[in-house]
């Protein structure tokens, strides 16, 4: 790698870094109510604060909870939970191209996608600043990782996280990165129109299926030509 | 829940596996290549219309039926104060303050 290159990568990777703080603040709440309910649903303080380390995606981590919680299996628990990830498929796909390198390291550089970095990543043109990318996960995930150890760990000194309103960190975190996608009058429509169709699917499909089949809207972008 | 002690273990390393396979199949597959503009503008699409459905789902549905709650109305009052350029952190207080107190009247 040449020097300006390399200096570059830097700016862009402390870039990332502090772009991602706010969201790991936001992230180490979230995480710390997946303890205190991994906690509740029976999980152990170690099993709680492993699957947020090793699993990191908060809605994976909910959806298998959740499904659990009610007395589902491994097998349902796991499809929930991998289809909650299933948009991770398609963010990974629209970053492929922006990752240099053979399979196993742009494999190892996939891993660094959550949902924001991904958000925060994209130059809105089709391609990722792959540095900044990885500078925002950073923060996110140690954070993520201290959220789960406090609330797996005092978690009961908390009590209801329902009664706490700790279910609204989720969506707020989510709208944040939405606002800044809506750059012009086509994302806005496949914004809206992704929406109704998850809405509309929500009650004749397993959790997680009404979010990847909003992602089938963006193929409005064939047909639409760009002016 | 019904999983014992070692089954939960089980799930867990699933779990940490079938993300890892699914964050790592874009890049292995796709990578390195230049793609057609058509694919551009299909990718710059994607982040509006998961991130509207994440949102939509979480606020309006719970589990298999639409649904609203306190949380909605924090939601709400938190994505007025994200379009008038509020920080995040702060949006977030607002909005399990909000779900929080009309949960406890």
């Amino acid at each position: 790698m040449a020097g300006p290159s390399d200096e570059d990568a830097r700016q862009a990777f402390l870039r990332g870094i502090k772009a991602g703080v706010p969201f790991g603040v936001v992230g180490f709440f979230l995480s710390a109510s997946f303890g205190v309910l991994a906690r509740q649903a029976g999980f152990s303080v170690a099993q709680a604060i492993v699957t947020a380390m090793i699993v990191f995606a908060g809605s994976a981590q909910f959806a298998a909870l959740s499904v659990i919680t009610v007395g589902g299996g491994i097998p349902a628990a796991l499809t929930a939970g991998s289809l909650m990830n299933a948009r991770f498929l398609a963010m990974g796909i629209a970053l492929a191209p922006s990752l240099p390198g053979g399979p196993m390291k742009r494999a190892v550089q996939g891993q660094a996608v959550v949902d924001s970095s991904w958000a925060l990543a994209s130059r809105g043109d089709g391609t990722f600043d792959r540095w900044l990318l990885f500078g925002t996960t950073v923060p996110q995930y140690v954070t993520w990782a201290l959220g789960s150890v406090v609330g797996a760990i005092f978690g009961d000194a908390l009590g209801d996280t329902h009664r706490l309103g700790l279910d609204a960190i989720y969506p707020v975190f989510f709208l944040s990165l939405l606002i800044t996608e809506l750059r012009d009058s086509s994302s806005r429509w496949v914004a809206v129109c992704g929406g109704l169709v998850a809405l509309a699917l929500v009650p004749i499909s397993p959790p997680g299926v009404p979010i990847l089949a909003a992602s089938a809207v963006t193929l409005v972008g064939l047909v639409r030509r760009s002016r | 829940m019904t999983l014992t002690h070692a089954e939960v273990w089980v799930l867990i390393v699933c779990l940490a596996a079938m993300t890892v396979l699914i964050k790592a199949l874009g890049p292995v597959l796709l990578g390195g290549r230049q793609l057609p503009p058509w694919f551009s503008r299909v990718i710059v699409l994607m982040a509006p219309a998961l991130l509207t459905a994440l949102v939509v789902t979480s606020v309006f549905a719970s589990g298999r039926s639409w649904s609203v709650g306190a949380h909605t109305v924090g939601v709400g009052v938190a994505a007025v104060m994200l379009w008038r350029r509020c920080s995040l952190v702060l949006c977030v207080v607002v909005a399990v303050l909000v779900t929080a107190g009309l949960r406890a009247i």
